[in-house]
């Protein structure tokens, strides 16, 4: 009997291992930028090419940066769940147009609807690189002090924005 | 068998244009400059992951990312960043997941000495197996192995009996 155990046991887990794996998602990376400050840029607004828009504008607020672009399919996807966030009223929502065209990125919002304050036009992609954007859309919870506190990867859903972004944006307004 | 040997050799051509392709590829947005620079763009490129197709270097990579992120490696190449503070930088922005080579942290101990601990866990367990099977058979004493003897001799013999039989 325990000739089977012992490799009953080893079976088990590495069922569990693998297991736990399928449920990871390889996309996932975890953030350096967590608790650091977010980077700081200057950019022109989308909207208006001689106003711009910097998180050293949004110091002293809990705020949200969320990078989209006009060719970006799951921006789409998640652009109601914006909608919605934006309509309560309880954050300001930044946008971060990455690598667009001023053209594409006024028609998209144009059409199906703008859920951002403000969004920087950073055609280049250059802000992107130093927030570590590598999957668009891209959010980050931004605190009063302009340290970020969360990064969420792919597209944001109800669930995602009642679950998680509302409590810490509550917890974080608190503070 | 022929078919079989045009096959492989099929695939073989195949490989071989694909990777010749995907070099070609890596350099062919900068033709045309400093070849010493390039190589060295390269051969930076080469140690960094791209983010968007995780088990490509952003050498290899034609996501967009890997374009951007090669132009970035280059221009600070020419700003003479050294190829340590290149990777501080990538490191900074997207973590160590961005090494093509992890480097060594608490966090990463297993996934370096994992490999070893399994190879001389497995080693050691196999030693103590073959041992124990050793000792388990039991050593003959000198009146026996006269017996065995004796019964192998008479058996050899049968046996060369039973050959002439018909």
């Amino acid at each position: 009997m325990k000739r089977f155990l012992i490799p009953f046991g080893i079976f088990v887990a590495l069922v569990l291992f693998l297991g736990v794996g399928l449920k990871l998602n390889p996309r996932e990376i975890p953030s350096p930028f967590i608790g650091k400050p977010a980077p700081t840029f200057k950019l022109t607004q989308l909207n208006d090419a001689d106003k711009t828009i910097a998180p050293a504008d949004m110091l002293g607020k809990v705020w949200i940066l969320n990078v989209w672009a006009s060719w970006c399919v799951s921006c789409r996807e998640e652009h109601p769940a914006l909608m919605d966030l934006s309509r309560m009223n309880v954050v300001p929502i930044i946008g971060l147009n990455y690598k667009d065209t001023r053209a594409e990125g006024v028609g998209t919002l144009q059409q199906f609807g703008n859920p951002y304050a403000v969004s920087g036009f950073d055609d280049k992609g250059r802000v992107g690189i130093d927030y570590g954007v590598y999957g668009v859309p891209e959010t980050f919870v931004i605190d009063r002090s302009g340290v970020i506190r969360m990064k969420y990867i792919g597209a944001l859903t109800p669930q995602i924005i009642s679950q998680q972004l509302l409590p810490l944006i509550k917890e974080l307004n608190r503070a | 068998m022929r078919k079989l040997l045009t096959a492989a050799c099929l695939v073989l051509l195949i490989a071989q244009t694909c990777v010749q392709a995907q070099t070609q590829s890596a350099v062919a947005d900068a033709a045309g400059t400093n070849p010493a620079l390039e190589k060295h763009v390269l051969a930076v490129s080469e140690q960094l992951r791209c983010l968007v197709c995780q088990n490509q270097t952003i050498a290899d990579s034609h996501a967009d990312l890997a374009v951007d992120l090669r132009n970035q490696v280059r221009e600070k190449i020419q700003q003479g960043q050294t190829d340590q503070e290149i990777f501080d930088y990538m490191v900074a922005r997207y973590g160590d997941f961005v090494m093509y080579r992890p480097p060594l942290h608490i966090s990463t101990v297993l996934l370096w000495f994992g490999p070893f601990l399994l190879l001389f866990g497995g080693l050691f367990f196999l030693a103590k197996k073959l041992r124990g099977r050793r000792s388990e058979e039991p050593e003959l004493s000198e009146a026996e192995l006269r017996r065995s003897k004796q019964l192998l001799a008479t058996l050899s013999e049968s046996s060369s009996d039973n050959k002439e039989m018909p």
